[in-house]
C-alpha cells in the first residue's frame, strides 16, 4: 500500500469537516475521491499536503508503512505528495520551465544554470507528448495547458502520490483527452493518483477504485467495475434529494429586470469573458445560471452589478428603465442586492461585528447619513438576524468566528437590509453544511414568494435544478441553453455546459 | 456561608464587573497591556530618577511633549486605518511651521492669517499626495517617501538655511501657555458632566432594548472616567495648568475618536482596511476615502507645524525631523495594524504619551542622543513583534 490515511478527523469553528475519514491508495492506481461540495474531499487533501500540519488534525497518515507527520507543505513534497489544486498555484510572469523548477533550479556553485533547466524541462515535457516551449510564459497559456504544466512540475518532483482537484473543470475535451492519456501514462510508472471530480462519467472511465465523501465521512470504497453510477450517486446525496428544495410552488409575475446583448472583456487580456449574453427575470422568480468553471457566470453577474475591471458594452433595465452602473454604488442605488462568491474574500469584513458587517452597504440608510445610529443598527440588524436564524451570540459577535453557514446568512442580510428589487447570488451555499444549505434555500425561495426577482450562479447542478424556475446555460461566454424547470435535467444542462451536444 | 460569598456580594461584585467590562468594551487586550506597559516605564522612570519624572513640572513638560505627536497620530491612524502611510508628515510640519513663521515675519501677517496659510498648505499639499495615490495608483509609501524629501527641500529653501523667529507673542502662546487653573478646573467640570450624560444616554439605550443596566453599573461607568479627568486635571494644576498644545491635543483627539467611531466615514475606513474588496463591493468609494485622509493628514500635519514652531518660538529649516516615525510608532504601538482596519484614536494617544515618556524619561537620565534613537527603535519592532505573536494566538 502506497498510502493510507487512517481516522482523519479535523474541525473548524462550528463545523466537523473531517469525521474518522479512511483512504488509501496504491501503486499505479487511480482511486476517485467523490462526493458534494462540502463532503470533506478538498479538507482532507489540504490534510494530506501538510496545509492542515499534523498537530491540527486527528487521525494518522502512513505513506510507504512509514508513519508521517507534516508540519507543512515542504514535508508532504518530500514524502512524494504533489497536489494539483483547483486554483493553479504558477507564477503567471515566469516561464514554463521556471515554473516547473521554481526554488530547485539546477545550481552550480549556487548559479542558476539557465541551459540545463529549459533542457530538462523541455525533457520533461516531451515525455508528457505536450508541444509547449519551455521558454513561453504562463500567462501566454491557456487554463487546460497550464494544468499539464503543472502537472510536469509534480513529475520533475518525482512525486509517487499525484493529487488532482477537479483537473477537467475548466478543460476542453481535447484537452481532457491529453489529460487522460497522460494519467494512464504516470499509471505505468507506479505512480499512485487521488482524482477529484464532480464528472462521474470521468471517473468511471479513469479509475480503479472509488471512494464516497459525506459530511465530513467516508460511506464506502468500492471497485469502479462493480458499481454504478446510480449507485455512486446514491452513496454521495444519501438523502432524498427533493426534500432539501422547497415545493416548487412560486408564481413568477411581471419581468422586471433585463439584460440585452452583455458583452465583457478582460481588463487585461481584452480576451471577451462574455459575449451578448441577454436575460430576462421576473418578480418573484428565481433564475438560475449554470455552467462550468470559466464559463463567464461570476463575470457576467460582476459586470452588471458596476464591478468588473474590464470594458463592458449592452444594455441593463429595471422596471422598462435603462440603467447606467458605473460602480457598485450604482447598482445598490438602483435595487440591486449582490451575494458575491467567495464570501471571506469579497463579502465580509471578518474582523468586525455582525452588525457592522449587516449594515456596511446601506449604512447611510440603515444608520445615519454622516453620524451612525448603533441604536438603529441594533435594531435592524436584531430583526435581520433573527429573520435569517443567524446562529451567534450576539449582533457584536466577531463574523470571522462564526460557520461558513451563519457568515453567508450575515452576507444575505446585508444585502436584505437594502430592500432590493433584484438579488444576485453568486456561489450562495459553497462551502457551508447541509442544513445550513436548507435554510439558504428555503429564504430564497420566501424571497422570491414575497416578490423580490433572484438570478442565482451556482456551480451545484442539483442546487440550480431544485430551485430555479428557468435555467440559463452558459459555455465559454456564451448562453447555449434556456430551460423552465420542468425540462432542465442534469444531462440537458451538463451537455449544453460542456458543449458536447 | 464562610466558603462562599453572600448572593448579594456577588451580584455587587457581578455588577461592577460587568460596569468595567461594558465601559471597556471597545478595548481589547491590546489596550490593556500598552496602559500597563505605560504604567511600568512611569514606575521605573520614577524609581531611577528619584522622583523628578512624576513631579508636577515634569508632568506638565510631558504633557506638552506628547502633543505633537499625539496631533500627528490621529491623522496617522487615519491614514493607516484603510492601509497606506504618510511618511512626509515631518516635513509637512516643518514646511507648515517655516511658512507660519515667515508669514508673520516677513510678510506682517496677524495671527489668524499666519496659522490658517499653514494649515491650508498642509492641506492642500494632502490633497495632492492623495490624489496620486488614489487616483494614479501610486503606492502611499513612494508618494510620501517622496514628499518627505521634496517638502523637505522646499523648507531649505525658503527658510534659506536660517532660523526665523517667531514675534508675535500671540503665536508662541500656542506651543508655551497655559490655562488658568480655574478654567481648568470647569473643563474638568464640563467633562464629568459630559461623561455622565454620555452614560445616561447608554443607560437608556439599553432600557430600549430591554437590557438593563444596574445602578452600581452606572455608577462605576461614571466614577472611573472622572476620577482620571479630575486626576489629570488636577496634576497639570499643581505646576502651571493644562498647557494650551494639550487642550489642542484634546480637541483633535475627541474629533478623531468621534470621525473614526461615530461617523459613516469612519466605519468605512476601518471596513476598507479590513477588506478592501467587500468595502467596494457595499458600493464604498475607496477612491475617495483615501483623497480625505491623505488631506485631513495634511492639515494636522499643518496644525502640528504650528505647535512645533511655536513652543520652539522659532522655525528652523530642520524642524520636524523624524515627527513621521514618532507618530508612525505611536499609532503601531498604540494597537493600529500596518495591515490596515484595526486601531483607535485612544490607542494612538497612549501610543504618543509612551513615546514622549521614553524621551522625557531618558533625558532625565542623560542618556544620550544616539541612545535614545536606539531604544526607540527596538521599542518600535518590539511592539509589532508582541502585536504579531498576540494575534497568532488570538
Amino acid at each position: 500500500m502506497l498510502l493510507e490515511m487512517r481516522e482523519i478527523t479535523k474541525s473548524f469553528p462550528g463545523v466537523r469537516a473531517l469525521d474518522g475519514v479512511t483512504f488509501d491508495l496504491r501503486e499505479g492506481e487511480i482511486h476517485a475521491l467523490v462526493g458534494e461540495n462540502g463532503a470533506g474531499k478538498s479538507t482532507l487533501m489540504k490534510v494530506l499536503s501538510g496545509v492542515y500540519s499534523a498537530s491540527e488534525h486527528g487521525g494518522a497518515i502512513v505513506i510507504a508503512g512509514a508513519v508521517k507527520k507534516f508540519s507543512g507543505i515542504r514535508d508532504s513534497e518530500a514524502a512524494g505528495v504533489a497536489i494539483i489544486f483547483q486554483e493553479l498555484s504558477l507564477v503567471p510572469e515566469m516561464t514554463v520551465g521556471e515554473n516547473i523548477f521554481l526554488g530547485r533550479e539546477p545550481r552550480r556553485f549556487g548559479i542558476v544554470q539557465w541551459d540545463a533547466l529549459y533542457k530538462k524541462a523541455a525533457d520533461l515535457l516531451k515525455q508528457l507528448h505536450l508541444s509547449i516551449d519551455p521558454r513561453t510564459p504562463i500567462r501566454q497559456l491557456g487554463i487546460g495547458q497550464q494544468q499539464l504544466v503543472e502537472i510536469a512540475k509534480a513529475l520533475s518532483q518525482e512525486a509517487r502520490i499525484l493529487v488532482l482537484d477537479e483537473p477537467t473543470a475548466a478543460l476542453t475535451d481535447t484537452e481532457v483527452q491529453t489529460l487522460m492519456a497522460i494519467l494512464e501514462q504516470l499509471r505505468q510508472r507506479q505512480v499512485g493518483m487521488v482524482y477529484i471530480s464532480h464528472k462521474l462519467n470521468e471517473v468511471f472511465r479513469i479509475s480503479d477504485r472509488i471512494t464516497v465523501l459525506r459530511d465530513g465521512k467516508t460511506i464506502d470504497t468500492v471497485a469502479t467495475q462493480e458499481t454504478s453510477e446510480a449507485q455512486v450517486i446514491a452513496k454521495m446525496v444519501g438523502r432524498e434529494v427533493h426534500q432539501v428544495f422547497p415545493p416548487d410552488t412560486r408564481q413568477p409575475k411581471e419581468v422586471v429586470f433585463e439584460v440585452r446583448g452583455l458583452t465583457v472583456a478582460d481588463a487585461y487580456t481584452t480576451k471577451k469573458v462574455v459575449k451578448q449574453v441577454s436575460f430576462t427575470v421576473k418578480r418573484g422568480e428565481v433564475l438560475g445560471i449554470a455552467g462550468l468553471m470559466g464559463a463567464g457566470r461570476s463575470e457576467l453577474l460582476m459586470a452588471i452589478f458596476g464591478a468588473y475591471q474590464g470594458r463592458v458594452t449592452g444594455d441593463i433595465f429595471l422596471e422598462g428603465k435603462r440603467l447606467r452602473i458605473n460602480s457598485p454604488a450604482d447598482a445598490i442605488g438602483q435595487g440591486i442586492g449582490f451575494v458575491t462568491e467567495d464570501r471571506k474574500r469579497y463579502g465580509l469584513v471578518l474582523e468586525q461585528t455582525i452588525v457592522k458587517n449587516m449594515t456596511l452597504a446601506g449604512l447611510p440608510k440603515l444608520s445615519g447619513r454622516f453620524v451612525t445610529n448603533l441604536d438603529k443598527e441594533t435594531r435592524l440588524g436584531g430583526k435581520a438576524m433573527k429573520d435569517l436564524r443567524v446562529k451567534a451570540n450576539s449582533l457584536f459577535t466577531i463574523v470571522g468566528t462564526l460557520s461558513g453557514g451563519n457568515q453567508q446568512k450575515v452576507v444575505l442580510a446585508k444585502w436584505l437590509l437594502n430592500n432590493p428589487k433584484v438579488l444576485f447570488l453568486d456561489e450562495p451555499t459553497r462551502g457551508i453544511d447541509i442544513g445550513a444549505k436548507q435554510e439558504i434555500y428555503t429564504q430564497i425561495d420566501k424571497l422570491a414568494q414575497s416578490g423580490l426577482a433572484i438570478v442565482m450562479v451556482s456551480s451545484e447542478l442539483p442546487e440550480v435544478l431544485g430551485l430555479a424556475d428557468r435555467v440559463l446555460v452558459l459555455r465559454e461566454g456564451r448562453v447555449t441553453g434556456e430551460f423552465t424547470r420542468h425540462e432542465a435535467t442534469p444531462e440537458i444542462v451538463m451537455a449544453r455546459a460542456t458543449g458536447s451536444f | 456561608m464562610s466558603e462562599s460569598q453572600s448572593p448579594r456580594d456577588k451580584n455587587e461584585t457581578a455588577a461592577i464587573t460587568q460596569g468595567l467590562r461594558e465601559l471597556f468594551i471597545k478595548l481589547d487586550w491590546r489596550t490593556y497591556t500598552m496602559v500597563l506597559a505605560l504604567i511600568v516605564i512611569w514606575i521605573t522612570f520614577a524609581y531611577t530618577t528619584h522622583g523628578v519624572f512624576l513631579e508636577a513640572r515634569n508632568f506638565s513638560n510631558l504633557m506638552r511633549q506628547a502633543t505633537i505627536t499625539g496631533v500627528l497620530a490621529v491623522g496617522m491612524l487615519m491614514v493607516i486605518l484603510p492601509g497606506h502611510i504618510d511618511l512626509s508628515i515631518g516635513s509637512i510640519a516643518g514646511l507648515t511651521g517655516a511658512l507660519a513663521a515667515i508669514a508673520q515675519a516677513l510678510w506682517g501677517y496677524g495671527l489668524i492669517p499666519a496659522l490658517a496659510i499653514g494649515i491650508v498648505t498642509g492641506l492642500i499639499i494632502g490633497l495632492v499626495q492623495g490624489a496620486l495615490v488614489a487616483y494614479a495608483n501610486i503606492p502611499a509609501f513612494i508618494v510620501t517617501l517622496g514628499g518627505l524629501l521634496a517638502w523637505r527641500g522646499v523648507v531649505k529653501g525658503i527658510t534659506k538655511g536660517n532660523t526665523i523667529p517667531i514675534g508675535l507673542a500671540e503665536f508662541k502662546a500656542i506651543g508655551q501657555c497655559y490655562l488658568m487653573s480655574k478654567v481648568g478646573i470647569g473643563l474638568a467640570a464640563v467633562a464629568v458632566l459630559a461623561i455622565i450624560f454620555l452614560a445616561w444616554r447608554r443607560h437608556q439605550s439599553k432600557r430600549r432594548h430591554g437590557a438593563t443596566l444596574g445602578a452600581t453599573n452606572l455608577v462605576v461607568q461614571i466614577l472611573l472616567p472622572s476620577a482620571l479627568v479630575i486626576a489629570f486635571i488636577y496634576a497639570l494644576n499643581q505646576y502651571a495648568g493644562v498647557p494650551i498644545p494639550v487642550v489642542i491635543l484634546i480637541v483633535v483627539a475627541l474629533l478623531g475618536a468621534f470621525l473614526t467611531q461615530n461617523t459613516t466615514f469612519g466605519r468605512y475606513l476601518y471596513a476598507i482596511g479590513g477588506n478592501a474588496d467587500a468595502a467596494r463591493l457595499s458600493g464604498i468609494n475607496i477612491k475617495r476615502h483615501v483623497l480625505a485622509v491623505f488631506c485631513i493628514m495634511g492639515a494636522l500635519a499643518g496644525l502640528g507645524g504650528i505647535i512645533y514652531t511655536a513652543r520652539v518660538g522659532s522655525a528652523s529649516p530642520d524642524a520636524g525631523r523624524l515627527l513621521e516615525l514618532d507618530a508612525i510608532a505611536a499609532c503601531v504601538i498604540g494597537g493600529t495594524s500596518l495591515m490596515g482596519g484595526r486601531g483607535t484614536v485612544f490607542g494612538a494617544i497612549l501610543g504618543a504619551i509612551f513615546m514622549a515618556s521614553l524621551d522625557n524619561g531618558m533625558s532625565l537620565r542623560n542618556y544620550q542622543d544616539f541612545t535614545q534613537d536606539i531604544v526607540k527603535g527596538v521599542i518600535l519592532v518590539a511592539a509589532v513583534g508582541l502585536d504579531m505573536i498576540g494575534r497568532k494566538r488570538g
